[in-house]
């Protein structure tokens, strides 16, 4: 169990003292949920647009921290040899993984509860059929399915094509993933891709689960649930560790 | 440890009895078609510091990492404190220290914290703190790793590889781009190793060092141990009789070896370097006469010696490519790869 602590402990340490990830996790899913909620300047479809952003930019804050924020920082640590040197201690793999799993997830709480913080701040209210455990399944499947992905880039690209790689996908996946803009105003095929993508099955579960309210779609599931599978599955087949 | 003592490498009388804690036996690696390391056998035991010598793709880190559990072998097999690095690796691994070539060290994180974090990987761990000062980093402890000079790196590597208390330490290239002050600290750690009974396997592609480092050396070239013994013996196996001495260039070569007796032949090897063939006469008797006749001309001698050194048995093995610090002489001709070409123990 020591180790697993200790790395856990590093994993936080490093990512709270990193100003980049912070802005990445924190800094621009608060900044996006409280501009567009004031400046109403999107087509979110709904009276109050901060009722589409709180689940939406949950969703936001999932992809960042799995995908983007891990994915870079472990390509940088295969870069610089590190896991590579980690193999050789009696930490090992599983155990790190794990502890950057544990890192994620104790990220992605600090992000809902200062989303959620601030969209009721914003005059969000949770609807009264919110379906809170669908909710919570959803970022559990979209956890694995963007970690899954950073992975595949952080264990095959070199450190700096990673980085950039990661944030374009980000930005792409941030336009049609239906975190901002609903998938219904994007034109006929463009929706057709991005429904088949893990971003906007995610977005539009929470969506289901938190704005609207009921229960996210069959669709919603198995999307999240062939990419909660299959990108980790890939990652553990390419990964190079050094 | 279920590996028998006897190993034939290890049974000679002058090394004991004690079990290898380290062996590569016949061990092949291959990248694709690329043979690396190409049937290479060593040991080492116990309080012993190997040292792998050879150029710069020799093949001296393609074994380290196979002994590391990094690879299987492709041919052969290695073990590691009698165990398999890869099959019982959890076993091996926390009783072995890792010196990578370079990196492997978060660039955020500073020396201090990086060695608490890898202490909390062992369950009786070294003091960071002690490790600190022991590689002399104790006035950078809170500088982050890609801000510290290239020695200090590698002294931060040095220290993780001690963390964890071990019995085998590897070390891949200890003191490449280490400073000089940075170098006695290496040494001394390997010293202070090596008395608490710890198996040091090195690698270096630097004469000197190997000489300083190591009780035994290991010359590898193209993937194959081509020699092998303590520095002494290696320089002694190529030992034909002669001297060597520095001077300035251009002595008179003929009229000195006419001072020194009959037959005596003085080659200058190459600029300032020479090399006397006494012929007849004895060595100490020759010996005299050169510095006799050095000193009538006011000619300034140094770095005399009789015998080879390590560099000369190293030239002559690998078929005189050059490594380390460019010093010294060249090869005497003849003795090359097809004359030289032995693992060598007395």
């Amino acid at each position: 169990m020591r180790p697993f602590a200790t790395q856990l402990r590093a994993e936080l340490d490093m990512v709270f003292a990193n100003g980049e990830t912070l802005l990445l996790t924190l800094g621009i899913p608060v900044l996006f949920l409280v501009f567009f909620s004031g400046v109403h300047i999107l087509p979110t479809g709904t009276k109050h647009p901060v009722d589409f952003l709180v689940p939406g930019i949950l969703a936001l804050a999932v992809m960042s921290t799995a995908m983007v924020a891990v994915g870079i920082g472990t390509g940088f640590e295969r870069g610089y040899g590190v896991l590579k040197r980690l193999a050789a201690t009696p930490l090992g793999r599983p155990r790190l993984l794990g502890a950057k799993l544990a890192a994620v997830v104790a990220i992605e709480l600090i992000q809902a509860a200062v989303l959620l913080a601030v969209g009721l701040g914003l005059g969000w209210r949770l609807p009264s059929n919110a379906a809170a455990p669908a909710a919570v399944g959803a970022m559990v499947l979209g956890t694995a399915a963007f970690g899954g992905i950073g992975l595949v880039l952080a264990g095959t690209l070199k450190p700096l094509v990673n980085l950039a790689v990661a944030n374009s996908l980000f930005v792409v996946l941030l336009l049609v993933g239906g975190m901002l803009v609903p998938l219904t105003k994007l034109p006929g095929w463009l929706q057709a891709v991005a429904k088949a993508l893990p971003a906007s099955a995610l977005a539009d579960a929470l969506h289901a689960a938190l704005g609207t309210g009921g229960a996210p779609t069959a669709t919603d599931w198995v999307v999240l649930a062939v990419w909660a599978v299959a990108a980790p599955m890939v990652a553990a087949l390419v990964f190079r560790w050094e | 440890m279920d590996r028998p003592a006897t190993d034939r490498r290890t049974a000679t009388p002058d090394r004991g009895t004690a079990p290898a804690a380290v062996a590569c036996d016949d061990l092949v690696v291959r990248y694709g078609t690329t043979v690396a390391v190409d049937g290479l056998s060593f040991t080492a035991r116990a309080g012993e510091v190997l040292a792998l010598l050879g150029p710069n793709g020799a093949g001296k880190t393609s074994p380290v990492e196979t002994l590391e559990g990094y690879r299987r072998p492709d041919g052969g097999s290695v073990t590691v404190l009698g165990a398999d690095p890869v099959a019982d690796h959890a076993a091996v691994i926390p009783r072995i220290g890792v010196m990578l070539q370079r990196g492997g060290v978060y660039p955020a994180l500073a020396p201090g914290r990086v060695l608490r974090l890898f202490a909390g990987y062992y369950d009786d761990p070294e003091d960071p703190d002690a490790l600190l000062d022991l590689v002399g980093l104790e006035g950078v402890r809170g500088t982050p790793w890609r801000r510290l000079s290239g020695g200090e790196q590698q002294r931060l590597s040095l220290a993780l590889a001690l963390i964890g208390k071990p019995e085998v330490v590897f070390l891949d290239e200890p003191t490449a781009g280490v400073d000089p002050e940075g170098r006695l600290t290496v040494r001394s750690v390997i010293r202070s190793l090596r008395e608490r009974g710890v198996c040091v396997v090195l690698t270096t592609h630097e004469l000197t060092e190997a000489e300083r480092l190591a009780d035994r050396v290991v010359i590898v070239d193209r993937g194959r141990a081509v020699a092998e013994g303590t520095p002494a013996e290696l320089a002694a196996d190529r030992s034909d009789g002669s001297i060597r001495f520095s001077a300035p260039a251009g002595l008179d070569t003929a009229a000195l070896a006419g001072a020194i007796g009959a037959g005596a032949e003085l080659t200058e090897t190459e600029p300032g370097q020479y090399r006397l063939a006494p012929g007849g006469t004895a060595v100490p008797d020759a010996l005299a006469a050169l510095t006799t006749a050095l000193a009538a001309r006011g000619t300034a001698v140094t770095d005399l010696r009789t015998g080879a050194s390590l560099e000369e048995a190293y030239l002559a093995v690998t078929g005189g490519e050059r490594i380390g610090d460019g010093t010294g002489g060249g090869r005497d001709g003849g003795a090359g790869r097809g004359g030289g070409r032995r693992r060598g123990r007395r």
